[in-house]
C-alpha cells in the first residue's frame, strides 16, 4: 500500500506539475490505460511473422508517442546487453534458462525510514502495472522501441520513506554465478551497480520494470524487477535488482568504475557530447542496417527532463 | 598421398573453411538468422575471421620450418587473400552501414577515434600486399616482394590492437588473439630455418622464405 500522508514529500512537487501531467500523454500515446490489462489474454496473436512468443493484441499496430513502430518481441528477448549472462548480445537469452526470478527479496536500505528486506509480491501488490511505449538508446549507438511494462519508482519511493539525507539511490544486481555463468569471470566487478539523483529517481518517466509485451519480462531481460531510465543510456537500467539503498553521496557506477573516461554517472542520451571511440549523434534503430536515425537529445524526453540539468556543464557530467 | 595431392586436398579444406563463415552470414542475410543487429554481426564476423585467417597464413611459414614440409607454403597465398577478402567485406560493411556511404564522416571516423585509425590503416596496408600476390608481381619485384609483404606484421598486429580497443569490458579474445600472434612472430625469430633433410640453416631471419605460391 502507498501510504501517503500530507507531510510526505508528493512527487508533484519535486517534479513540476506540467512535466508530471505530461506522462499522461505517453501513457495515452501508448494507446493502453489500465483497464485494458485486464482484458489482455482474450486476443493473442503474432506480432511479426518470425515472432516465436505470441503478444496480446493490443500491442498490434502500437506506436511510440514520436509515431515509432515497436521492436519485435524477439529482437527485445534475444539481442542483449546482460554481461552477468556473457558479453554476446545472444548470450543472455542463450544463458539465463536456469536463472530464477522467483522467489525474490530486494532489500531496501540506507536512508529511509521504512527500511527492509521486501518479498516481490509486497512491492507489487499496490501498485497498478501498465504499459509504456519508450525508445531504449544504447550507449553502443543502437536503439529500440520498447512496451515496458511496470510501474513508476516514485510509488515505491514515497511508499519506503526517504529521508532529508537521501541525495542519491542506489541499486545492485544480484550475485548469482551458478546461475550467472558471466559472473564466473571478472568482466565487470560484481554486482553491477548502478545510481540516480533523488530528482531523477522521482521522475514519474523512471519506471520499476517487470515486464515486455503485457507478459512478464524475461531472464534475460532483467527479471524480475529492472530499471528503465528513458532519457539515460540503456547501461543505467540495472537488471535483476535486489538491493535499493538511499544514500548520500554519489553512488560510483559499474561502468564509470570500468572506465571513467568513457562514462560518467549521469549517462543521459545527448548527441553533442560523443563516446570516446564513437560518434552519438546517430544510432542504428534495430533491426534497421544503417546508422542513420538523429539521436535526440535527451532521447526525446528533453522537455520532460532537461530541466533537471540546467546549468550544468553536459559535457563534463557526461 | 603425394605432396602435391595432399596440397590440393588441404587446399579444399580451406577453401571451405575460408568461406564458411562468408556463406553463413550469406545464408543470414536471405533467412533472417544475423539477429536484430545484423550490421554489427556482419561487422563483427568479418573481422573476426579476417584476423583468424591472417593468423593462420601467418602460421605457415613456422609450420613449414617445424615440420620441414614445404609444400605447405602453397596454401600462403590463398589464406593471405581470403584475409584480405574478409578485411575488405569489413572495410565495406563499415562503410556502407557505419556511415552511410558517407565519405566525410568516414573520414572523421577515421581521424578521431584511435580502433578506427589503426583498424584502416591495418586495411590498407594489406591493399599492395593482395595487389602484388600474383606470380607476375613476384617476378618484378624481385627480393623487394618480401620486404613489402613483411607488411602483414604490422597488419595483424594493428588489427589486433583494433580488436583489443573496441571491445567495452571483456578483452579475453583480442588478448588470446594477441598471444597467438606473438607467439607466431616469436617462431619466425627463432626458430632455425630447416631443409628437407633437417640441417639447420645458418641465418635465421625475420622474413620468410623467398618465394610463395
Amino acid at each position: 500500500m502507498i501510504i501517503r500522508r500530507p507531510t510526505d514529500i508528493a512527487s508533484s512537487e519535486i517534479t513540476p506539475e506540467s512535466v508530471y501531467l505530461n506522462r499522461r500523454t505517453f501513457i495515452a500515446a501508448a494507446g493502453v490505460g489500465a483497464a485494458a490489462l485486464a482484458a489482455a489474454p482474450a486476443g493473442l496473436r503474432a506480432l511479426g511473422s518470425d515472432d516465436p512468443q505470441e503478444v496480446p493484441a493490443r500491442f498490434q499496430g502500437m506506436r511510440s508517442e514520436l509515431n515509432e513502430s515497436l521492436n519485435s518481441y524477439r529482437d527485445i528477448t534475444a539481442y542483449n546487453n546482460f554481461y552477468e549472462f556473457g558479453t554476446g548480445k545472444g548470450d543472455p537469452s542463450d544463458n539465463a534458462g536456469d536463472f530464477k526470478p522467483r522467489p525474490w527479496t530486494v532489500s531496501i536500505s540506507g536512508e529511509v525510514n521504512k527500511p527492509g528486506d521486501y518479498q516481490l509480491e509486497d512491492i507489487l501488490a499496490p501498485v497498478t502495472l501498465e504499459d509504456r511505449v519508450y525508445r531504449l538508446r544504447c550507449v553502443e549507438a543502437w536503439s529500440m522501441v520498447i512496451p515496458w511494462r511496470g510501474f513508476p519508482l516514485y510509488e515505491l519511493i514515497n511508499r519506503v520513506e526517504p529521508t532529508g539525507n537521501a541525495k542519491f539511490v542506489e541499486f545492485r544486481t544480484i550475485v548469482r554465478p551458478e546461475e550467472m555463468p558471466g559472473q564466473r569471470a571478472a568482466i565487470l566487478r560484481w554486482p553491477y551497480v548502478e545510481g540516480l539523483r533523488m530528482d531523477e529517481a522521482l521522475h514519474p518517466l523512471t519506471l520499476m520494470v517487470t515486464g515486455v509485451y503485457g507478459m512478464d519480462a524475461p531472464n534475460q531481460n532483467g527479471a524480475p524487477l529492472r530499471l528503465i531510465v528513458p532519457w539515460k543510456y540503456g547501461f543505467k537500467g540495472v537488471k535483476s535488482i535486489v538491493s535499493i539503498r538511499f544514500v548520500e553521496e554519489m553512488p560510483l557506477n559499474t561502468w564509470q568504475q570500468e572506465n571513467s573516461f568513457e562514462y560518467g554517472f549521469y549517462a543521459n542520451v545527448n548527441p553533442e557530447v560523443d563516446h570516446p571511440r564513437w560518434s552519438q549523434a546517430r544510432e542504428r534503430r534495430l533491426p534497421t542496417l544503417f546508422q542513420n536515425h538523429p539521436t535526440l537529445m535527451f532521447n526525446g524526453y528533453a522537455d520532460q527532463v532537461a530541466h533537471m540539468y540546467a546549468g550544468m556543464d553536459l559535457e563534463r557530467w557526461k | 598421398m603425394s605432396p602435391t595431392r595432399a596440397v590440393t586436398a588441404l587446399k579444399v579444406v580451406l577453401w571451405i573453411a575460408a568461406l564458411a563463415p562468408g556463406a553463413w552470414l550469406a545464408g543470414g542475410i536471405v533467412r533472417g538468422w544475423l539477429g536484430a543487429n545484423p550490421a554489427e554481426t556482419l561487422t563483427h564476423v568479418t573481422g573476426m575471421a579476417t584476423l583468424v585467417l591472417l593468423l593462420v597464413t601467418l602460421a605457415v611459414t613456422p609450420v613449414r620450418r617445424l615440420t620441414g614440409w614445404n609444400p605447405v607454403i602453397r596454401l600462403r597465398r590463398p589464406l593471405g587473400l581470403f584475409a584480405f577478402a574478409y578485411a575488405f567485406t569489413h572495410f565495406t560493411i563499415w562503410f556502407a552501414f557505419y556511415n552511410v556511404f558517407d565519405v566525410g564522416r568516414m573520414i572523421a571516423d577515421v581521424a578521431e577515434r584511435p580502433y578506427i585509425t589503426v583498424g584502416f590503416t591495418a586495411f590498407l596496408i594489406l591493399i599492395p600486399l593482395a595487389v602484388t600476390s600474383t606470380k607476375g608481381w613476384i617476378r618484378r619485384l624481385g627480393k623487394r616482394w618480401n620486404t613489402v609483404h613483411q607488411g602483414i606484421y604490422v597488419a595483424a598486429m594493428l588489427g589486433v590492437v583494433h580488436f583489443y580497443w573496441l571491445v567495452k569490458a571483456d578483452t579475453r579474445l583480442p588478448i588470446l588473439l594477441g598471444v597467438c600472434l606473438l607467439v607466431l612472430l616469436a617462431l619466425r625469430v627463432r626458430a632455425p630455418k630447416v631443409d628437407r633433410a633437417g640441417r639447420a640453416e645458418t641465418q635465421p631471419s625475420l622474413s620468410g622464405p623467398s618465394q610463395a605460391g
